[in-house]
């Protein structure tokens, strides 16, 4: 699981980064996204992966009898999720306004701050 | 009342956005109260500073839920220090931008998100909690991003999708390093994190997180091979907008290095090393980018840079002299920083250009507004007894001692240069002959507007030359305050022992 888990954050990475590389608008905001999930899985994958035991300590115990779930992982996912969806909304509407504005989804072309004195 | 001080400044603002929200379509209203409530929280920054000044560190915990548990709001003597400045030149931006920004881009919440801005920052300062952090950050960009393209021009639009990826970008691996940090030790509280970090054997591991950190953090102080996103962006929204952004909002980036590399990953060698060379190679490119450029505001854009690189070089020296120098330099900055995007806000009034190569002239028709000028200009060169000069003598003194010969080097090149950049832009418009330019139509300029707000735009401009005039002839002040400050710093001892070893007592001594 922990093996399969590593192998799709690693590739979930390295499209995110391909992805923002390119030139297209909409593939920038597409690799944005994939990197913010590979970032929540990663999170994830770090809080340890255990299966099937709650962080409830029994009533006639003072401790943890044995290794548990962390929550604290999950709240952290929830919350970077609940931002990046925030971020990535405002990102594609963005995107639709510069498309209109500059009228090409080319970043090699949206040059013109460059060009002014 | 004092046991929950530290969150006033963060209660205050976000008091202020909301009820600025209820003013959503008057704008005269917004005006009144986003200043009023401006000088309110530099009076509660005041009491914060003072209080924690006689009183040491202060910590506040969400939900009295003990540390390491739960989030932490931490104020020791730079966290105030920073809500300080913050509150100043907010109060200044918000009493410039009333005047400058044109009413278009007010009646979309302008003054709203404004403060939203004012209290990410407050609050990234604030936390001790290093995935709260990542929130604050969050806030601070999300709200940048809607000033930054506020009113939807061409270039802005242009300049916010570059800002924006770079920013999210950044986003993104801080929120990994946390990831890898949190796997590592199991912990988001900063001090605990200190505790654990200095504990873990395997140090590659650690090496790792702490340069995932540098680069996430490096993005947002616009570090040397990451700062490309900074000079592309920052001359693109109103010059108000610009001012908050390049008095705070790298520095909220240094800030992070600051606390990070001198609380949680200290003393490494390899590391400093590693900040030690980025912050010359900053120092050289920002200094030489900002030779060629001809927009005013570009030329300052990347004079922030430069000037990022002695930030970051006090830091890699790492002697109580040299991170002195560092938080004189960063007080020393955020206040001329934001004078000086609101200057090149009022030389575009004036004559509805900031090309240096078109402007000129300035002294014959403005003599009195020039000598204001000249403040905050020749402060950032640093010519004694001007504020930027003592922070340079603690960096070089510091540099001497550590024998870095050439980190010296760079920080009497960049000077030279900063000088030189100066000198040309002082030349070229305030003393070279005035250029006619064709009459813009529809843009106010500067004799048109009513006197309120000329008043409005000239008046934060004297507030924040004063108070750099302050910092360079009361410089035994400010020295006493960074030397605190850096004694803190050094000694992360302190800072654990006043999170960690006080569970009995809120608001407990150390």
């Amino acid at each position: 699981m922990e093996v399969l888990l590593a192998i799709m954050i690693g590739v979930l990475y390295a499209a995110g980064i391909y992805m923002i590389l390119r030139r297209s608008l909409v593939k920038l905001i597409l690799g944005i996204i994939i990197l913010g999930n590979g970032a929540n899985l990663l999170i994830f994958l770090l809080g340890r992966v255990v299966k099937g035991s709650p962080p409830i300590i029994p009533a006639d115990s003072d401790v943890f009898q044995s290794i548990y779930a962390d929550p604290v992982p999950q709240a952290l996912i929830l919350t970077a999720i609940v931002i990046s969806f925030g971020l990535q909304s405002f990102a594609i509407i963005l995107v639709k306004r510069a498309y209109k504005v500059v009228k090409t989804d080319d970043l090699d072309e949206m040059n013109a701050i460059d060009k002014d004195s | 009342m004092t046991q929950q001080l530290v969150l006033y400044p963060l209660l205050l603002q976000m008091f202020l956005s909301i009820l600025l929200m209820f003013c959503w379509r008057r704008i005269s209203w917004q005006r009144v109260v986003s200043i009023v409530g401006s000088i309110i929280n530099v009076g509660v920054s005041i009491w914060l500073f003072s209080y924690i000044w006689e009183n040491g560190t202060q910590i506040v915990q969400a939900g009295n839920w003990k540390p390491p548990f739960g989030i932490i709001f931490v104020a020791d003597t730079l966290s105030a220090t920073l809500v300080l400045l913050t509150a100043i030149s907010g109060l200044a931006v918000s009493s410039f931008s009333s005047a400058s920004v044109v009413s278009a881009r007010l009646k979309f919440g302008y003054f709203p998100i404004f403060h939203f801005l004012l209290l990410g920052l407050n609050g990234a300062f604030l936390t001790g909690d290093i995935f709260n952090l990542y929130v604050w950050f969050e806030i601070i960009i999300i709200s940048s991003f809607v000033l930054i393209t506020l009113g939807g021009e061409k270039a802005q639009l242009e300049g916010a999708v570059k800002y924006f990826t770079l920013n999210i970008l950044a986003s993104m691996i801080f929120l990994t390093a946390i990831a890898v940090l949190y796997g590592l030790t199991g912990s988001l509280n900063m001090a605990d994190l200190a505790i654990k970090v200095a504990a873990i054997e395997n140090r590659g591991l650690v090496e790792i997180t702490a340069i995932l950190f540098l680069v996430a953090f490096g993005i947002k102080a616009a570090v040397f091979p990451l700062y490309f996103w900074l000079p592309d962006s920052y001359h693109t929204p109103p010059s108000a907008v610009a001012a908050i952004f390049g008095g705070l909002l790298t520095k909220v980036g240094v800030y992070a290095l600051i606390r990070v590399f001198t609380l949680i990953f200290v003393g490494d060698l390899f590391l400093l090393n590693v900040i030690l060379i980025l912050a010359v190679l900053t120092l050289f490119s920002g200094g030489l980018g900002a030779l060629v450029q001809n927009n005013l505001r570009k030329v300052f854009s990347y004079l922030i840079i430069c000037h990022i690189g002695y930030m970051i070089a006090g830091l890699g020296l790492f002697t109580e002299v040299a991170i002195a120098g560092t938080i004189f330099y960063l007080i020393h900055d955020i206040i001329v920083k934001t004078n000086l995007f609101m200057v090149s806000g009022l030389i575009f009034r004036m004559r509805g250009t900031n090309s240096i190569r078109n402007l000129g002239g300035l002294y014959a028709d403005y003599p009195k507004l020039s000598l204001l000028i000249a403040i905050p200009l020749f402060s950032l060169v640093g010519i004694p007894p001007l504020s930027g000069f003592w922070p340079k003598i603690s960096l070089i003194i510091a540099g001497f001692e550590a024998e870095r010969w050439w980190v010296v080097g760079a920080i009497i090149f960049a000077s030279l240069i900063t000088l030189i950049i100066i000198a040309k832009v002082w030349a070229g418009v305030v003393w070279k002959e005035k250029i006619e330019l064709p009459k813009r139509l529809n843009f106010r300029y500067f004799d048109k507007l009513k006197s309120v707000r000329k008043v409005q735009m000239i008046a934060p401009m004297i507030f924040l030359s004063l108070i750099s005039l302050y910092i360079g002839f009361g410089a035994e002040h400010i020295q006493k305050v960074s030397s605190r400050i850096a004694n803190e710093l050094i000694d992360n001892q302190n800072y654990i022992d006043s999170v960690l070893g006080s569970e009995q007592n809120i608001g407990h001594e150390e």
